[in-house]
């Protein structure tokens, strides 16, 4: 076969109590989709950081085209074309899209940017990957799943040789992850190498040649697609045996705890569902058809201009998601950068944040030992990978973030809770452990909103399912009625499969 | 890395030492007793407001108007006096005047959502002006002696105001590290939106810190104000300057959600000693304050090269160049 672009030998990464990576040696080759798996904290995106030299390995060298890459920086190694996008995006808020794909590399005009021919260039790349979305549009009014595409677009305008993709479908519906597809195959065929980090089985069979496993930061196998299945993959990731992958779900209907009647925001119209007692209820949409919007007025986070909440029999009215938790509302909000976790703060400060009340004195003295114990007791249900509760949240691995969050709105104890994107990022065996949890909360009487982009997710532990599309409800499914086509068919409007290929 | 690390976390202890050691040698008077109690009851008035501003930069605001509201609260007190309240209703009064002010600055900020800065901005402008209406521009006289108590008085060795500073730093330092609205002021510093949508009453947050920020100023005004036994209209001037400098060179992160309150007690001893020994020095009062901008540069500066590394250490944050 032909020559390795890009060749790893004896990476180590060494932070402070956690070896992150253990004397990996890897080979990727032009033209290959090559993945990389392992579960949360195994150091996938270590390695890839390393590759781009945003961090400095302890040990281990990196060649490109056989010569070795020295003194690796982000800049260095963007000039030889390796890209990447990151779990955490790199995107400017307030720049436009076009601005965002050629930010540093403006076109100019006696000096002066380009605007013209940056538009319109941007316009070309994003034409390319068949999205339409309007160059001049600002990043931050985009949805995630959009700002995902301005960021494969960033790295698509760059002629990369080697694209490094860190879970690039986690905040895609299954209609923009058949672009993304599209665009991986479009890359293939020029001869770029591919490197792509996922939680989702299905992609790696769909889309992959190769597959490499990471467990505890040490390199494990490599193996072609071809050969292995999923249940190997599993079994070499976590070292036991993939078991049933949702729990049995017994719901029968029982009374309605919550009622929305009539809610109307700016972004959503009409909104009206009942939420009954021990039910999980899933929305399905597709990206900016406004379920998180539902879930924000619900929880008082965006202003409601019409429509009531009833909850148990009461009428209420969330000003604020303060307000909204002491009502039993909590919710775990889909960025977790940006509105989730506070990355600065320890992994036990995060776990208690909601429900300070809980873990204080009268006076608002904090009960430092009773923190430590909560906290430690969430590490280890979720399994949270951490040295200690001490660490900083940032420091933590994508996934383990997450979970973090999770955890903290499980201590406030709320009758109500809604997940948006729960397991966004979070490894196959947490997830089973996650689905557990959320039936398992459910039989004490909890009831759960969940909102997902992934299909199985929803069609797997929803008892009843709405669908949004364009900010109203578009129709709702019964578990035994609910499948992959219908939901889409809903999801996309009347005509259906407006997104389809 | 990790050298640098802990250069930028001891590096204010070094400065503090260095200094200590520099006038020592180049002063005779620098080392004795009286010096030292000098400083520190020096150190008082800045020392005390610097605790209410590390609660407002960890929120992820900053106050000018401090400096203003010292000089309110001490005209204030001493009209009040110089007409013949009785102390103790002055004081209170003046307190209950602080902490108006502090309010009224988040509600400003808390309903109108103009930030911090500018609306302190405006505050710092305006308080001066009224101070100098109050008095008519003149210097209020006729303060009681029993008043001289809180500003010139000692508890056994110890100055009263040196002691009304380590009470407060004691308190702020139980509420930062100890309390559940401790942990809030960190929280939204940090993530104010995450925070909002963990159940945050942000708001009252904000409330909070400012009130406390204002009473802070006052009580300073009204030590300040039995220190110097009169009433003058410039009272506070300039202050927000050092208190803001001790906060950051204590390590307190300008844009809000890290630092200690401990660091911030350096921090003031730092600035102290160094007005202390440019005085005992001979320096004249403009370079002093050129000395003490290059020190806040300084400061500033260390901390974004400390922040630089940790980022560096963390996510990588690429920007494609
Ligand atoms: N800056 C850091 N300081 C300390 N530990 C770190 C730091 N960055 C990562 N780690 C640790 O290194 C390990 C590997 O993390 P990494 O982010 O590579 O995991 P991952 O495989 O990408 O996981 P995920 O699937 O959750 O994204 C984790 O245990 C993590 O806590
Ligand atoms: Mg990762």
């Amino acid at each position: 076969m032909n020559q390795p672009i890009l060749e790893l030998k004896n990476i180590k990464k060494v932070y402070p109590g956690v070896v992150a990576l253990k004397n990996v040696s890897m080979k990727f080759y032009p033209g290959e989709v090559h993945a990389i798996v392992g579960e949360n904290g195994a150091g996938k995106s270590t390695f890839i950081k390393t590759i781009t030299g945003a961090i400095q390995p302890t040990e281990g060298k990196i060649f490109f085209e056989g010569k070795e890459i020295v003194n690796n920086n982000p800049i260095k190694s963007l000039s030889l074309g390796i890209t990447a996008i990151y779990q955490e995006f790199n995107l400017i808020p307030y720049l436009s899209v076009a601005e965002n794909i050629y930010y540093g590399r403006f076109p100019q005009k006696f000096g002066f940017v380009d605007y013209k021919t940056m538009y319109k260039n941007a316009k070309k790349v994003l034409d390319w990957l068949g999205i339409d979305i309007n160059p001049k549009t600002i990043v931050k009014d985009l949805s995630v799943g959009y700002q995902q595409i301005v960021e494969i677009a960033k790295s698509i305008s760059m002629n990369s040789r080697v694209l490094i993709m860190d879970e690039p479908s986690a905040p895609l519906t299954n209609n923009e992850l058949k672009y993304l597809f599209n665009v991986v195959k479009k890359l293939t065929q020029q001869g770029v190498a591919i490197i792509y980090i996922s939680h989702r089985m299905e992609e790696i069979f769909d889309l992959c040649h190769k597959v490499t496993v990471f467990r505890d930061g040490e390199y494990i196998k490599t193996m072609n697609v071809a050969d292995t299945n999923k249940n190997d993959l599993f079994a070499l990731m976590v070292n036991r045996k993939l078991n049933d992958n949702f729990p049995n779900r017994n719901y029968t209907p029982q009374e309605v705890v919550l009622e929305v009647e009539g809610l109307t925001t700016s972004k959503v119209s009409d909104i009206s569902f009942k939420l009954h007692k021990g039910e999980i209820l899933g929305f399905a949409g597709l990206v900016g058809a406004g379920r998180t919007e539902i879930a924000l007025a619900i929880y008082g986070a965006d202003k409601v201009r019409s429509g009531s909440i009833t909850l148990k029999g009461k009428r209420i009215i969330n000003k604020s998601p303060a307000q909204a938790i002491k009502n039993g509302i909590a919710l775990i909000p889909e960025d977790r950068k940006k509105f989730g976790a506070l990355m600065n703060m320890t992994i036990k400060e995060n776990i208690s944040y909601s429900m300070l009340k809980k873990i204080a004195w009268k006076f608002g003295i904090i009960k430092a030992n009773f923190e430590k114990k909560t906290a430690n007791e969430y590490k280890d249900v979720l399994s949270i990978k951490t040295p200690s509760i001490n660490q900083k949240v940032i420091n933590l691995s994508g996934g383990n973030q997450q979970k973090v969050i999770l955890a903290r709105c499980m201590f406030t104890d709320c009758e109500i809770l809604i997940f948006d994107e729960p397991t966004r990022g979070i490894d196959i065996g947490a997830k089973q452990e996650i689905y557990a949890l959320m039936n398992s909360l459910t039989q004490q009487g909890k009831s759960i909103i969940i909102i997902s982009s992934e299909m199985p997710e929803l069609l797997g532990m929803a008892d009843r399912i709405l669908v949004v599309y364009n900010g109203k409800i578009a129709g709702e499914l019964l578990k035994k009625d609910a499948d992959q086509q219908t939901i889409l068919k809903l999801a996309s409007g009347c005509d259906g499969g407006t997104y389809e290929n | 890395m990790k050298i640098k690390e802990q250069i930028s976390k001891f590096g204010i202890w070094f400065a503090l030492i260095a200094l200590v050691i520099i006038f020592s040698l180049t002063t005779e008077t620098f080392l004795t007793q009286t010096n030292l109690f000098n400083i520190a009851r020096q150190v008082s008035i800045i020392g005390i407001c610097s605790v209410g501003m590390t609660f407002v930069i960890l929120m992820g605001a900053m106050d000018l108007s401090i400096g203003a509201i010292i000089g309110i609260s001490a005209v204030v007190s001493a009209t009040m006096m110089s007409n013949g309240i009785q102390p103790v209703l002055a004081v209170i009064t003046s307190l209950i005047l602080g902490v108006a002010i502090g309010l009224f600055i988040a509600l400003i900020v808390n309903k109108i959502g103009i930030l911090p800065i500018i609306v302190t901005l405006a505050m710092m402008t305006a308080l001066r002006g009224a101070c100098f209406i109050i008095t008519g521009g003149m210097p209020v006289y006729g303060i009681p002696k029993s008043f001289l108590f809180l500003g010139q008085g000692y508890v056994g060795f110890f100055p009263v105001p040196v002691i009304i500073m380590i009470i407060v730093f004691i308190i702020g330092y139980v509420i930062l590290e100890k309390t559940v609205i401790g942990r809030v002021v960190y929280g939204t510093g940090g993530n104010e939106d995450a925070s909002r949508l963990s159940g945050v009453s942000v708001k009252k947050v904000k409330y909070f810190v400012f009130a406390i920020q204002g009473f802070l100023g006052s009580l300073a005004g009204i030590i300040l104000l039995s220190r110097v036994n009169s009433g003058q209209p410039s009272a506070g001037t300039g202050y927000e300057m050092d208190i803001i400098t001790a906060c950051v060179l204590g390590g307190i992160r300008v844009t809000g959600g890290e630092g200690k309150i401990l660091g911030v007690i350096i921090g003031v001893l730092t600035i102290g000693v160094l007005s202390n020994g440019m005085v005992l020095l001979g320096v004249n009062e403009f370079w002093q304050m050129i000395v003490k901008g290059a020190v806040l540069l300084i400061a500033v500066t260390a901390d974004k090269i400390s922040k630089k590394t940790s980022n560096k250490m963390s996510e990588g944050s690429v920007k494609t160049a």
